[in-house]
């Protein structure tokens, strides 16, 4: 099946291929500057406002920068910086569904067999908020206030991409407003595949460190398809099954081991996508 | 008197003075729980203390715990007209009347609760059937029409509706027929209380809320139908205690009580012994994870005295004060049980909910606590004055209470 | 939801769910509307006599 999509052959969307969109993110590479989050926030046009900007429980971030330390003292100490994109949940076994896709009591959120990108509707969510008690990572965040920009700076939203009303959940894309982009271009060139440096997201673009890549796991031409294999890739929380479609790396087994707490059985029971 | 014409012949009411004062009083509350809810609508739930680490808060609580109190109606309307149990026919209309008013107040705070109110609709027309929320919202609005039909009888039997002959033989009817009625409102129960339970069970990111189950159901679907059923009569009770202590009178005979009293202490024992195992049975699988059973309980305020209250002080002690024949019988020990039975369940919700969203996740996820600000208490107690009112009228226009001329001849 | 919604997918978890559902409406609907009837019903047969015999 991989090499069927390689050369394009069969592939005829909502016809077979199967993309797993996915990231994987060198932990060791991130310096924690945010510029993915500045990014993030341009690219979706994400509000803000100016009172919220310390209070990370109701301003919305798709993209958010954790801290994470060893706990240890000096000169022990060490710290990481931790990007957390939406992991774009696939589930496997017996939870084999998106945590936050089967609550949700109007489809407004949906997962995509096609390209593995969790989706949301948010002229569909009427913001019950169930989606955000299911997801353990934090990843969804509720439009508090009414979305509002700084004077003037309307003119700048990105065209591509909906601002959201006041009352509905909103989440990282996986900037899919940028993969329909890129499927439009090949289309009009008369190809069906999208190259892997046609659909990348703005945060993996930002990353001055290059600390993140994104790509389709499955297909082997795609940089993340090897990085994910590495013996120092690993996902937050492997052992509650939602099986995460961002990986991360780090050389240091601490910061392997803070990303589960189920310390001891990291891994078990996963399987690679 | 003014009114008299509408009261029920045969007993005494207040002066309509006294009645008016009083309905004129609870408005207050109401009119700062309306304005509460007005906030909410108008300037969004940023009104509230809730945040992104908890979505759901006091509202979704207070709902759980409202329906599962609520849940006397449909008990006592299995026990009176599926079993058959004749004498609770002198409870069943106000437990109806309880009924009613829990479950408008569950949907009224839902409605205040969601982000965009005017969408509520998506959720019947654009159903996800295999959400446990559309479970909930479908079977709890198709047994709040359940409700209605059953307190329309009562409604109808207002002396001066009873006089036309339509109305009558329509009430009639409708008595003839509940049987039907209640065998279709247990049916919606069992679905929507136990889905209730679903929507905690279900989220298998959260450990502290997950459980295992049978088929579709975790297994909090079921110890939630039990609970309800174990603690709905016990609030029946109470609010029938709590009419007679305002009414200054006796209005169901001892015997009535005692009955719901004692099946109601029959299924919180059992409720109390399958939860202890669940709790035995959750540890067992957390444990097997690798995650120790006491980082769920290393955050205060939610600490291992929350599960020794909530299981033993609140589950176990009233279980036994109601199973007892000697302390059922002690009216002051009666309605202790009955508070602490309630008061156990609206615990187990909370603990569902918002505990369960309490517990970081994350390894260097920061446990944050959370508490209601005033928005927040104010509209989920706006359903508590608004059915104080409903019951006051209820009980001074129809004849709610059969054995109340013959307790109180006059 | 209604067959005819687009989301309506035919698989035993919608036939089960919205099945239940409309059953109990049904019930529901077809146990007040022959109350109504019975009610008119006398009403008609007593001849249309409408008033208080207290
Ligand atoms: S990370 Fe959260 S929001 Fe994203 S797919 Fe997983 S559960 Fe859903
Ligand atoms: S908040 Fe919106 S997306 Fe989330 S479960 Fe509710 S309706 Fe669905």
């Amino acid at each position: 099946m991989k090499d069927a999509h390689h050369k394009g052959e069969g592939h005829q969307e909502g016809h077979g291929t199967v993309y797993k969109y996915g990231m994987v993110i060198n932990l060791d590479k991130c310096t924690g500057c945010g510029a993915c989050m500045v990014a993030c926030m341009a690219e979706n046009n994400i509000p803000f406002r100016k009172e919220d900007t310390n209070d990370r429980l109701t301003q919305n971030f798709w993209m958010r920068v954790y801290k994470i330390s060893n706990g240890g003292s000096f000169p022990d100490n060490d710290i990481c910086y931790l990007p957390r994109p939406c992991m774009h949940c696939e589930g496997h076994g017996h939870h084999n569904r998106t945590p936050c896709v089967t609550v949700c009591p109007a489809v407004a959120t949906d997962y995509n067999h096609e390209t593995g990108i969790v989706s949301q509707i948010y002229t569909r969510c009427f913001g019950c908020r169930y989606c955000m008690a299911a997801c353990p990572y934090h990843v969804r965040v509720f439009n508090w206030w009414d979305p509002k920009w700084p004077e003037g700076m309307e003119e700048y939203l990105n065209p591509d991409v909906s601002p959201r009303m006041r009352g509905v959940v909103e989440k990282c894309s996986f900037c899919f407003h940028r993969l329909q982009r890129a499927r439009n271009k090949a289309y009009s060139e008369d190809r069906r595949e999208v190259h892997e440096d046609e659909y990348q997201t703005a945060c993996t673009q930002a990353c001055p460190a290059g600390a993140i890549t994104f790509g389709d796991l499955t297909n082997p031409e795609h940089k993340v398809y090897e990085l994910k294999k590495t013996p120092n890739a690993f996902r937050l929380l492997e052992v509650l099954g939602t099986n995460p479609k961002v990986y991360y790396t780090s050389s240091r087994a601490w910061v392997r081991k803070a990303a589960d707490v189920y310390v001891g059985k990291e891994g078990s029971g996963v399987t690679h996508t | 008197m003014f009114d008299s014409a509408l009261i029920p012949k045969g007993v005494k009411r207040c002066s309509f003075a006294k009645f008016f004062i009083w309905v004129l009083i609870l408005h207050i509350p109401v009119l700062i729980g309306t304005v509460a809810a007005i906030l909410c609508w108008g300037l969004a739930l940023n009104q509230t203390y809730l945040n992104n680490n908890f979505p759901f808060g006091l509202w979704i609580a207070a709902d759980l715990g409202i329906i599962a109190l609520g849940g006397g109606a449909f008990f006592t309307g299995f026990l009176r007209y599926v079993i058959n149990i004749k004498e609770l026919k002198n409870i069943v209309n106000y437990a109806v009347v309880i009924g009613v008013i829990c479950y408008a107040a569950a949907q009224g705070i839902l409605a205040i609760d969601i982000g965009q109110p005017i969408r509520g609709w998506f959720i019947f027309w654009h159903a996800n059937v295999h959400s446990m929320l559309t479970e909930v919202a479908f079977c709890i609005m198709a047994y709040f029409m359940v409700l209605c039909v059953e307190y329309l009888p009562l409604l109808l039997e207002n002396r001066q509706i009873f006089k036309f002959s339509v109305p009558r033989s329509f009430a009639h009817h409708l008595h003839e027929a509940m049987p039907t009625i209640a065998a279709i409102g247990v049916f919606l129960s069992c679905f929507h209380q136990g889905s209730l339970g679903g929507v905690a069970g279900v989220l298998y990111g959260r450990p502290f809320a997950y459980r295992e189950g049978f088929l579709v159901w975790p297994w909090t679907f079921f110890l939630f139908i039990l609970s309800a059923m174990a603690c709905g009569p016990c609030f029946t009770i109470l609010i029938t205690k709590i009419t007679e202590f305002f009414a200054k009178k006796k209005l169901v005979k001892k015997s009535v009580v005692g009955i719901l009293a004692k099946i109601s202490g029959g299924l919180t024992t059992l409720y109390v012994l399958l939860k202890i195992i669940d709790t035995l049975g959750w540890f067992g699988l957390v444990k097997e994870a690798g995650a120790p059973v006491k980082s769920f309980y290393a955050n205060q305020p939610y600490g291992w005295w929350v599960l020794v209250m909530e299981v033993i002080i609140l589950g176990a002690i009233p279980a036994l004060l109601l199973l007892n024949k000697k302390t059922r019988e002690n009216e002051p020990i009666l309605i202790l049980a009955c508070v602490l039975n309630c008061a156990g369940i609206v615990m187990n919700r909370w603990i569902m909910t918002v505990q369960a969203l309490a517990i970081p996740v994350m390894p260097f996820d920061k446990f944050v606590s959370y508490h209601p600000n005033w928005v927040e208490w104010a509209t989920t107690l706006l359903p508590l004055w608004v059915g104080a009112i409903v019951i006051m009228l209820s009980y001074r226009y129809l004849p709610i209470f059969p054995q109340e001329r013959e307790l109180n001849p006059y | 939801m209604f067959p005819f919604a687009f989301e309506w997918i035919n698989d035993p978890s919608h036939f089960v769910f919205m099945g239940g559902f409309y059953f109990a409406l049904g019930g529901l609907f077809i146990a007040v509307n022959y109350c109504v009837m019975r009610a008119l019903f006398d009403w008609l047969c007593k001849g249309g006599e409408n008033h208080n015999e207290h």
